[in-house]
């Protein structure tokens, strides 16, 4: 395959306080190739969303840090760039969407405003070219009453169409990779598939790769190429969609794929993990999921085990299967 | 066949739209637009359908924190529309509430033994000390330890707190249990937990729920009959497995094939439907989906279908049958 256009290495990303050091996301690896959709799942404080906003450089200061690793973007790392590079890649050359459009847009500025905003930074653009590439934007993601619309706030609009506008307003620019941080969770389904169907067919007019954080299992079958499945900060899984719904081999990913009802098949009982996630301040020695895990052996709770290729292409963090 | 524990008559509900400096009703809101069902002893009732469709009203009627505008409720063989003072007091413990977000249920300034214990001091139905007693074999029965009564809801994770909720609304002996969304804020491992916790109590106490929420697959994992609400409307009221296999109202039909499933073959055919659900201050004449329903024909935009038994058991409200 080409070279990819994303590599992460080893990236780590603590909170680190006075007392306790929470390590949110603990040494992670993931590539993402051109036009390659990976989707990252996992459950609340997995470190899934820490991973996108530590991409986008964007993690809470100042207790948030990226203490170790690299981001390489086409070539450059981006954890050594300045602050002021840094800007001129972000909403252009990498873009990211949110879950809540409602907090992510400004409410006090137009839809037109916070579009422009974008090209007059990176393209140079005066408020009236600005503006008409922002209506022919609008209408690509399939916005009624472009015109109209920039001249509106976010609050007259939909949650559905605020979407579209968030997407709208990350793709102006035809970013090479766009980040959605579970951009349909609070939509409704019909309106979740609208935004699904969008993302997949800009995928295909701007060839832009897509990082997709989703804790749905049906999401991901939905969209991704490739997976990667996240628990306490670490990487557990990460092979290609196909592989991954016909035969998932991390007990977790087995876990969480028997722990959902679905829309056809007769459950009795649905499989429940047992126990809860470990504190992220005080991870214990061996394997992070063994205290759940139906499959722990002794040598689980001594030894951290390393995501190894058990199969071509098919990567595991657990020594048992 | 079973008795009806509950039946509903024609409910409506609508919320008046004020303005102007005396607060003069221009229009309604109309959440509910004339719904009827019936929920049989022992039987799980799911109702699902998107933001906005009048689901969470119609349950909030149903326990009496919401005073209908037309229609009729009769529970347990009493009519309770209109039951007010000592009288409702006296069935208020028959039918209780779990709600969706099990942070901001539950009194933070509360220990769990006073949440749980609340009910049974307001109805008097013990005195203090049997109510320890009684929180104690409640804490068990929900998968809790009885040590947990003297925390406080923040010590405890989501999971954990809508077992408390759950505790609180068993308290009174119920009969009928509305859960409006109650695992929708959960993650999947956790959701699955409480979906058996909710399938063992109903057996254990032989409960009946009135199940509400957006989950498609949750709703069939969990109930015996379904019903599918849009704008205001029931649409479609049948027997889970008649209702999934076969969905006959084109709405339904689109939702279902809307939900992203947890596979990557064998998927339903996607029905996307354009644009947003209109808004209940000003519903469509006639049929309320025919704005975006695929098959709709002159005749759904004049008159409203009624509902009708296509199927034995399988009601559905569209000109098409």
């Amino acid at each position: 395959m080409a070279e990819p256009l994303l590599a992460i290495q080893n990236l780590k990303t603590y909170f680190i306080s006075r007392d306790s050091t929470v390590r949110a996301v603990d040494g992670i690896d993931l590539e993402v190739y051109p036009r390659q959709v990976v989707c990252i799942v996992g459950e609340s404080g997995c470190g899934k969303s820490m991973t996108s906003l530590s991409i986008m450089r964007l993690v809470p200061k100042p207790k948030g840090k990226i203490v170790d690793g690299q981001i390489v973007f086409q070539g450059r790392d981006l954890l050594k760039l300045s602050e002021k590079a840094m800007t001129d890649v972000r909403g252009n050359e990498i873009s990211m969407i949110f879950q809540e459009p409602m907090t992510a847009l400004n409410p006090v500025l137009t839809i037109g405003d916070q579009i422009t905003e974008v090209l007059v930074r990176h393209r140079n653009m005066n408020k009236r070219q600005a503006l008409a590439k922002a209506i022919e934007m609008l209408k690509r993601v399939g916005v009624p009453r472009a015109e109209q619309i920039v001249h509106e706030y976010p609050h007259q609009l939909s949650g559905g169409l605020r979407q579209r506008v968030m997407i709208a307003m990350a793709m102006v620019c035809e970013p090479k990779l766009l980040i959605a941080d579970e951009p349909t969770t609070a939509l409704d389904v019909t309106i979740q598939a609208q935004v699904l169907e969008l993302m997949r067919q800009l995928r295909e007019d701007f060839n832009t790769a897509i990082i997709l954080i989703t804790h749905d299992l049906g999401v991901v079958a939905e969209m991704a190429d490739h997976v990667v499945v996240m628990y306490a900060g670490q990487v557990v899984e990460s092979v290609n969609a196909d592989e991954l719904f016909a035969e998932p081999l991390h007990p977790y990913t087995q876990g969480l794929m028997a722990s959902i009802p679905t829309l056809d098949e007769e459950k009795e009982v649905l499989y429940s993990i047992p126990g809860t996630v470990p504190d992220a301040a005080a991870f214990p020695e061996g394997c992070r999921f063994a205290s759940r895990c139906p499959l722990a052996q002794p040598s689980c709770f001594e030894k951290m085990p390393e995501l190894r290729e058990v199969k071509p292409g098919h990567f595991v963090r657990c020594d048992v299967v | 066949m079973s008795e009806n524990l509950l039946e509903v008559r024609d409910l409506k509900k609508y919320f008046p739209i004020t303005a102007g400096l005396l607060r003069r009703t221009v229009g309604y809101v109309k959440a509910v637009d004339g719904v009827s069902f019936t929920v049989r002893e022992g039987e799980t009732l799911g109702i699902v359908g998107e933001s906005g469709c009048g689901k969470s009203t119609t349950g909030r009627m149903i326990m009496r924190v919401l005073d209908p505008t037309e229609g009729q409720i009769i529970f347990d063989g009493q009519d309770i529309t209109h039951l007010q003072g000592r009288a409702l007091r006296a069935i208020r413990p028959k039918f209780q509430m779990v709600f969706q977000d099990p942070y901001a249920s539950l009194n933070p300034k509360m220990a769990v033994q006073d949440i749980i214990a609340e009910p049974l001091i307001v109805n008097k139905v013990c005195s203090k000390k049997e109510a320890v007693e009684r929180v104690v074999e409640l804490l068990k029965t929900v998968g809790l330890r009885p040590d947990d009564r003297l925390r406080y809801p923040h010590e405890f994770s989501g999971g954990q707190r809508q077992r408390i909720g759950i505790a609180r609304a068993l308290a009174l002996h119920p009969k009928l249990i509305v859960a409006d969304e109650a695992v929708s804020a959960l993650d999947v491992s956790i959701q699955s937990q409480i979906l058996n916790l909710l399938m063992d109590l109903k057996k254990q106490f032989n409960l009946s729920y009135m199940f509400i929420s957006h989950n498609l697959a949750v709703v069939r994992h969990i109930s015996d009959r379904v019903g599918v609400m849009y704008l205001g409307h029931m649409v479609e009221l049948a027997d889970k497995k008649s209702l999934y296999a076969n969905p006959r109202h084109p709405y339904t039909e689109a939702l279902l094939s809307a939900a992203p499933e947890p596979k990557r073959q064998g998927r339903r055919e996607r029905i996307i439907l354009q644009g947003d659900v209109p808004s209940p201050a000003n519903p469509p004449k006639g049929c309320p989906f025919h704005t975006r329903c695929p098959k709709a024909m002159d005749e759904c935009r004049v008159q409203r279908p009624v509902m009708r038994e296509v199927a034995p058991g399988h009601l559905v409200a569209c000109h098409l049958y």
